[in-house]
């Protein structure tokens, strides 16, 4: 039985995955930028709340409100300022931008932070402690329960966005083809700054999440980078958004599972599951490979 | 020719002097100069590579000049980017169409909505005019023929109530009925008084409709005049470059 | 109509096709001169100035093989980290079961090469970022299947004490001439490599994979004899490293910051260029030479550097003096030179 307690913690934790893998999912699918500073971002939020917290003695729940406007312009200028530049001169060249960016956050974060590990979970009062026992087994923590229901609202708000407004059909049809939406009347840079700048608002909610279910420090970034990616490549990395969530549940019950057996093997089982994922036929979990194993040359952000 | 038209006639409506378009080091466009009329309809001729494709995206700010200027109605939109060229009133209906393959018909035209110019064109009354894409709304563009799809896309360019419209190919890979369709419904938009800037393949049908003919080869204008003054000797010649005669803008 | 004749254009009548310039050819031999001299310098100089071009040179090896994968094949890899891993800790394998420390790096080069041909038939299915992000996942999972074994130190590390037999200096300067080899060995290699045919298939993937393997290139194979290359060379850097410090332990022989770093020096110097890796790897090594001591100071300068760099001069230094000059030391290219008086010379 405990291993049906295992599967649902790691489809709980594949919640917070989830979060983490969608801003990342957002950027690629739209710019096709693989933001290697993005776990970085996250835990910036963290630190960000963490202020709140020190000076204020704002609860990180409540903190999260004023912090997210700040990530959101954090989000646009740099893809105005920075990431867009980057664009011009290839693929590689983003990736060095982000790789660049990552660095300066993790030392900036250590100099003004100490490194330190903290965690936010202690002062969220009965939030952390809470869970509803289900029998002698399966208890689910209230956290993890917000976690995965946050990620849900997420999803679907992203979803909703992309699939019923305006400016969500605008960033699709610039994702598809930018050159022709610039004909059609679209500000294409203008809608990769929103999409980054909505990418690092959900990072920043992943982050919070990772202060309040577990702990963080200023090099604690490229580790959840590496989760996000491996849900989103899980779920399939042509697939519609919801595919990351997918991919972070998958993640979330390998780890899980994975402990159970040893909890040395957690991660490792992680990445096993993930190769597994990248080299079957299928190549992700909502995506189908073509003939010659390469993958549908622009992914899309669905519907 | 109406009141309206006849006050606008005396500045021209677009004015391209000297202007080059490269793509890496091989110049497309070489110096073209142009002057074109408000409710003029140019018809752009010239074989495979003569620089056709790039003059009119550089017209609509889809491709950065390397040299020369571009005036419409008296402002300088030579640094425009594309997208403000539409509020002004340019709109290119690209060659192969580029509809957004995943969005549906409805959505295609509707995200051209944002920097539309006012006027009698908006979602509803284009599929009115093409009334083939009724049962298509819900559509992804993906899936419609090629004759929808040609409607999709000038119908996209149309939402902006555009007063200068480029048509980049719009025969191509069509049946002749679909092409029919399509020159017929151009017919009636130019009736309104648009400038209307057309390359086609098919020299013959793009000359039924147009004011002027030009002649492009390797990057130049190597003929050009009015439809009537042009034989079909001299077109044919120009188009593949036989003569080279003093063309006018090289 | 007039038929045209089939006579060369008067342009390039007399041309002939020309792979050595005096200048390539002077630096080419310089080249040479280079590496024995820096043979010598154990002699010479004293144990600081040979512990420091060891390190020099392990970045110039890592450096110019991150290029042969992402300049010459146009596979971005964020998982060579791999390898230097596996080259440390199989030299350690091999010394423990009785061989010379250094027959040991050798021998954890080959091991390196051998175990990438399987590999590659898996991670050479991918492209762009699923090459980026397999790459690293495995590097990754390697470092954690490591760390399981007990023999090698398991999670806390372990050392190559076998080293000790050799007194100091003797260790210094032999740990300093296999690398200066190795390092040579593996340069000469991608250049050899880039002047045989294979290279202008190569350089042709790179340009446009599908118009090269319309023309026959065999594209999959090209990238997979790189792939071996690098993979070799890192294992090499690893074995190098190990014997340079002495002392490894999973998280840090593993680390995706050697990737980082080669990413760096390639960027900065000039991707795809045989000359930029070099150049990056140089201007690295004196950053932290200069800077290494400040903690995060340095490093925020060194993420900003390449924040600048992506975003000033993506085409690195060497990119942007090529471009400019025209400039090219190694002759890895082809010129056309004319035999028409007024033709401009090449430098």
């Amino acid at each position: 039985m405990t291993w049906v307690n295992d599967v649902i913690q790691g489809i709980l934790l594949g919640g917070y995955y989830g979060i983490i893998a969608c801003g990342l999912a957002l950027m690629f699918g739209v710019m096709r930028i693989i933001n290697l500073a993005h776990g970085d971002i996250a835990v910036l939020g963290a630190y960000l709340i963490y202020l709140l917290l020190e000076h204020w003695n704002v609860s990180p729940l409540i903190g999260l409100l004023p912090v997210l406007p700040v990530m959101l312009l954090l989000g646009y200028l740099l893809q105005r300022l920075v990431l867009q530049r980057s664009l011009r001169s290839g693929l590689l060249t983003p990736l060095l931008a982000t790789f660049g960016l990552s660095i300066v956050i993790q030392n900036v974060l250590e100099q003004t932070f100490s490194p330190d590990v903290r965690s936010l979970g202690q002062d969220t009062g009965s939030l952390v402690t809470a869970a509803w026992k289900i029998n002698s087994e399966i208890s689910i923590s209230a956290l993890s329960a917000l976690i995965f229901g946050a990620a849900v609202l997420i999803f679907a708000g992203v979803q909703l966005f992309l699939s019923r407004t305006n400016a969500g059909r605008r960033m699709r049809a610039t994702a598809e083809d930018p050159d022709t939406a610039e004909l059609v009347g679209i500000d294409s840079r203008s809608v990769y700054a929103w999409a980054t700048a909505v990418a690092v608002a959900i990072a920043t909610v992943g982050g919070l999440a990772l202060a309040l279910r577990s702990s963080f420090f200023p090099y604690s970034g490229p580790d959840q980078l590496i989760f996000a990616f491996e849900a989103v490549v899980i779920g399939g990395l042509g697939s519609s958004l919801w595919g990351a969530l997918l991919g972070g549940i998958v993640l979330g019950v390998a780890q899980t599972v994975g402990a159970q057996i040893n909890p040395e093997y957690s991660i490792l089982a992680g990445h096993i599951v993930f190769l597994v994922v990248l080299v079957s036929p299928r190549g992700g979990l909502l995506t189908l490979r073509s003939a010659r194993g390469a993958r549908r040359a622009v992914p899309t952000v669905t519907t | 020719m109406n009141a309206a038209r006849a006050e606008q006639s005396a500045e021209p409506q677009l004015v391209i002097e000297q202007l080059t378009l490269r793509h890496g080091l091989l110049e497309a466009v070489r110096g073209v100069s142009l002057t074109v009329r408000e409710g003029e309809t140019i018809a752009l001729v010239g074989a495979n590579g003569a620089g056709k494709t790039t003059l009119l995206r550089g017209i609509a700010g889809a491709h950065r000049a390397s040299a020369g200027t571009i005036t419409f109605d008296g402002v300088d939109v030579t640094k425009l980017p594309g997208h403000r060229r539409v509020g002004m009133g340019i709109a290119l209906v690209p060659e192969g169409r580029r509809l957004f393959a995943n969005l549906t018909v409805e959505e295609n035209l509707s995200v051209a909505v944002q920097r539309r110019r006012p006027g009698r064109w908006t979602v509803d009354s284009v599929i009115e005019a093409f009334p083939m894409l009724q049962p298509l709304r819900a559509q992804r563009a993906a899936t419609l023929s090629g004759g929808e799809q040609q409607a999709t896309a000038i119908g996209r360019a149309l939402i902006s109530n555009p007063r200068l419209l480029l048509l980049d190919e719009v025969s191509l890979g069509l049946a002749p009925v679909a092409v029919e369709a399509v020159y017929s419904s151009l017919k009636s938009v130019i009736g309104e008084g648009s400038t209307v800037l057309l390359v086609d393949q098919d020299i013959t049908r793009a000359a039924t409709i147009a004011d002027r003919i030009i002649c492009m080869l390797e990057g130049r204008f190597v003929l050009e005049g009015a439809r009537d003054e042009l034989t079909r000797e001299q077109i044919t010649e120009a188009y593949f470059g036989l003569h080279r005669s003093a063309g006018v803008g090289a | 109509m007039t038929a045209s004749e089939a006579s060369p254009t008067p342009a390039l009548a007399g041309a002939r096709i020309q792979r050595w310039t005096p200048l390539s050819a002077g630096f080419t031999s310089g080249f040479g001169v280079l590496i024995v001299a820096l043979a010598f310098v154990p002699v010479v100089m004293g144990a600081s100035v040979v512990q420091d071009l060891t390190s020099l040179l392990t970045l110039v090896l890592m450096a110019v093989m991150w290029n042969a994968l992402a300049g010459y094949a146009g596979l971005v890899s964020v998982g060579l980290q791999a390898y230097i891993g596996l080259g440390a800790y199989a030299t350690v394998w091999f010394a423990l079961h009785g061989v010379d420390p250094y027959v040991a790096m050798l021998l954890a080069t080959l091991f390196c090469a051998v175990v990438s041909i399987p590999l590659s038939f898996i991670v050479l299915r991918f492209r762009g970022a699923q090459f980026a992000i397999g790459t690293w996942v495995l590097a990754e999972a390697i470092g954690i299947f490591v760390s399981f074994d007990n023999q090698l130190g398991a999670g806390t590390g372990t050392s190559l004490i076998q080293l000790y037999t050799y007194s100091p200096t003797h260790r210094e300067h032999y740990t300093y001439w296999l690398t200066l080899a190795l390092t040579a060995f593996f340069v000469i290699a991608v250049f050899l490599l880039l002047r045989s045919r294979l290279g202008a298939s190569l350089q042709a993937i790179r340009d446009d994979e599908g118009a090269a393997s319309s023309v026959g290139v065999r594209v999959v194979a090209g990238k997979r004899i790189l792939f071996i290359l690098a993979s070799a060379g890192c294992g090499a850097a690893g074995a190098m490293t190990l014997a340079n410090i002495l002392f490894i332990e999973p998280t840090s022989i593993f680390s995706v910051n050697y990737s980082a770093f080669m990413i760096f020096m390639v960027l900065v110097g000039g991707l795809g260029t045989f000359e930029g890796p070099i150049i990056g790897a140089i201007i690295l090594y004196f950053i932290q030479q200069q800077f290494g001591n400040d903690g995060t100071s340095y490093l925020i300068g060194l993420g900003a550097t390449a924040i600048a760099f992506a975003l000033f001069i993506p085409r690195g230094i060497w990119g942007l003096v090529e471009e400019r000059t025209g400039l090219r030391f190694m002759p890895v290219g082809y010129r056309v030179r004319r035999h028409a008086p007024d033709s401009g010379g090449d430098p």
